[in-house]
């Protein structure tokens, strides 16, 4: 279990982590979802006694990190694959990292097998490919047979089946009662592995909840109407007690209310209809909508990450905070 | 310890498991003896066409240690990637994940290089003079002569001071490029330059390099120091002691 209260970094004058307080699960998988800069990296660093936060505290199973005896045994963590001397070959990186931690050698050829470097195990880590250079990593991750894990980004650059095959060791690793805490910026990739979600953005904590009750919220599905007489069309509905959010085509977004019903209104009013189409929203959509207020590198948008326009979006953001 | 017999190991480890630790080691020891030899050579050759002063501060030991100016470059460039080579990979993030004592990392590292370091330049102290002295023919030096032995023994132990030195610098400045940029020049010329000239004579003594090398000398040259030979070595630890404070305290403050 790891407690965060209140933890803040500052760099110079930029907040990068500001106030973060949550707590991660043993027996699950907590996505940690973001923005590019929300902060990620930053709160994982500060949780390996890697950057000092400017105030604030991370506990591992009720103690300071610096405090753990032997800490690759209690965690295992993998933040940048490139974080290693290229000049060694795979066997001895984690050899040196086994031995400063008590760990027994023959657990190294274990961990090798496990992510399946064996055969490249003699080679010096300059020459690794990136899913080589993150599989190598993850097993530095697994050496000490930890019972928490950390991944930054584990499935950057990694091949579909190499994307497949860390979904499912994080599940495994869950499974095994494990805490895992793996950070992204997909929450594609998140609604595939995670069962709980902590989401920040410009380092402040958006929301704290289940995969399953995100999904319920967010992905309820509306029903998209477009007809050349857009303005009777709302009053008709507006008349019938139904409320319609106007998209930004001019189509208008009826929540609640199934498709059937809603072609049924508009012909007894005898109102022409170009589309009636039953529509899910995207988990993608839900958290880019969540985050919008935070991003912090927008590349000029207009057609993807809008802003809220008080739909359930910035409703959600209330309630998860 | 256990934690500490643990991290010993495991720099161990590190350090033996990268190739620049045998090359620059190799390169210090070929330098340092090679070129001792061939001064030797050169030296004994001309001792006729020497004056009478020249004859009287003829120092067959330190001669045979002339290599050491340029071999000591190596082993600076040793010092500088065991400790800074972390930071340009960025294993330093994995290091200490592994090892958050950053203290007991520190001095684990510094520790394992600074053995090596001390067991290469004593066997290459005793190379080069042992090698010199035979390239010096009948003005050579015995090992039982007064002074010679302290001379050796002392070529070894600045060999291991030099690559401390080098350790605490690349600790503070954290970057190989910078470190190297800096510790090359000052020790190749600007050490030099300053002893060269004779206002700043006095000030050049108290250099970590040329304190430390007084160790070496046998016979006293013209000009005169301050202090005797361990005097010298002492000035040497103080610098090398508040380098590793400094590379230490930086460690412990910063981020990694
Ligand atoms: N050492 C540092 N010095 C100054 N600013 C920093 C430093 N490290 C991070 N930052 C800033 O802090 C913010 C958070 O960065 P961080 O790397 O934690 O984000 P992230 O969520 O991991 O992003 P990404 O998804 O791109 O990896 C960014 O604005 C970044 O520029
Ligand atoms: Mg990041």
């Amino acid at each position: 279990m790891i407690e965060l209260e209140g933890l803040t970094k500052r760099y110079g004058d930029k907040l990068a982590v500001d106030g973060l307080t949550c707590t991660v699960r043993p027996g699950m998988v907590t996505g940690f979802l973001g923005p590019n800069g929300a902060g990620k990296s930053t709160t994982m660093r500060m949780m390996l006694d890697l950057d000092n936060p400017t105030s604030g505290t991370v506990r591992i199973d009720g103690r300071h990190y610096r405090q753990l005896h032997n800490p690759l045994r209690t965690v295992g963590a993998l933040l940048d694959a490139k974080a290693i001397h290229g000049g060694r070959s795979a066997y001895n990186h984690l050899l040196c990292l086994a031995q400063s931690n008590g760990i027994d050698a023959v657990r190294v050829r274990e961990v090798l097998d496990v992510v399946g470097l064996t055969p490249v195990a003699r080679k010096r880590a300059k020459g690794f490919s990136l899913g080589m250079g993150q599989r190598l990593g993850i097993a530095a991750a697994l050496l000490g047979d930890p019972q928490i894990l950390m991944f930054d980004e584990p499935v950057n650059g990694l091949d579909p089946e190499g994307i497949h095959w860390i979904r499912n060791l994080m599940k495994s690793l869950a499974a095994q009662g494990r805490t895992v805490f793996v950070s992204s910026h997909l929450m594609s990739e998140m609604a595939l592995t995670a069962e709980h979600l902590i989401v920040i953005g410009q380092g402040r904590l958006l929301a704290d909840t289940s995969m399953s009750e995100f999904i319920a919220q967010n992905s309820r599905s509306f029903v998209r109407m477009r007809s050349p007489e857009g303005e009777r069309l709302r009053d008709v509905l507006s008349g019938a007690g139904i409320t319609a959010v106007p998209a930004a085509d001019g189509a208008l977004e009826v929540h609640g209310e199934d498709a059937e019903h809603l072609g049924e209104l508009a012909a007894r009013h005898r109102i022409t209809l170009h589309e009636l189409s039953p529509q899910r929203a995207s988990l993608e959509e839900a958290f880019m909508r969540l985050t919008a207020g935070a991003v912090e590198y927008h590349a000029h948008p207009n057609h993807q990450a809008r802003p809220p326009e008080a739909g359930w979006g910035a409703d959600w953001q209330k309630k998860g905070s | 310890m256990a934690v500490a017999a643990q991290v010993l190991r495991s720099e161990w480890t590190k350090v033996r498991s990268v190739r620049s630790t045998v090359w620059t080691l190799g390169v210090a020891v070929l330098v340092t003896v090679g070129l001792g030899a061939l001064i030797s050579k050169l030296a004994g050759d001309d001792y006729d066409k020497l004056s009478v002063r020249e004859k009287f501060t003829f120092d067959p030991t330190f001669i045979s240690f002339a290599g050491m100016g340029l071999g000591q470059l190596a082993l600076i460039v040793f010092g500088v990637l065991v400790i800074a080579n972390e930071y340009s990979t960025g294993m330093i993030r994995t290091s200490l994940a592994a090892v958050p004592q950053r203290g007991v990392f520190l001095f684990s590292k510094i520790t394992v290089a600074t053995l090596l370091a001390l067991v290469i330049g004593m066997a290459t102290s005793f190379l080069t003079f042992f090698l010199g002295q035979a390239m010096l023919g009948d003005h050579r030096a015995y090992l039982g002569d007064p002074g010679v032995l302290r001379a050796v023994i002392g070529g070894g132990l600045y060999m291991a001071l030099i690559t401390m030195f080098s350790m605490g610098v690349a600790a503070m400045l954290r970057s190989p490029m910078l470190s190297l940029g800096i510790l090359m020049p000052f020790f190749f010329l600007i050490s030099n330059i300053l002893q060269g000239v004779s206002a700043t004579r006095k000030v050049a003594h108290y250099l970590p390099d040329k304190a430390g090398q007084k160790v070496m000398q046998v016979i006293p040259g013209t000009d005169e120091t301050p202090y005797g030979p361990w005097g010298g070595l002492g000035i040497m630890v103080l610098w090398v002691v508040a380098a590793l404070l400094g590379g230490y305290a930086v460690l412990k403050r910063r981020d990694a």
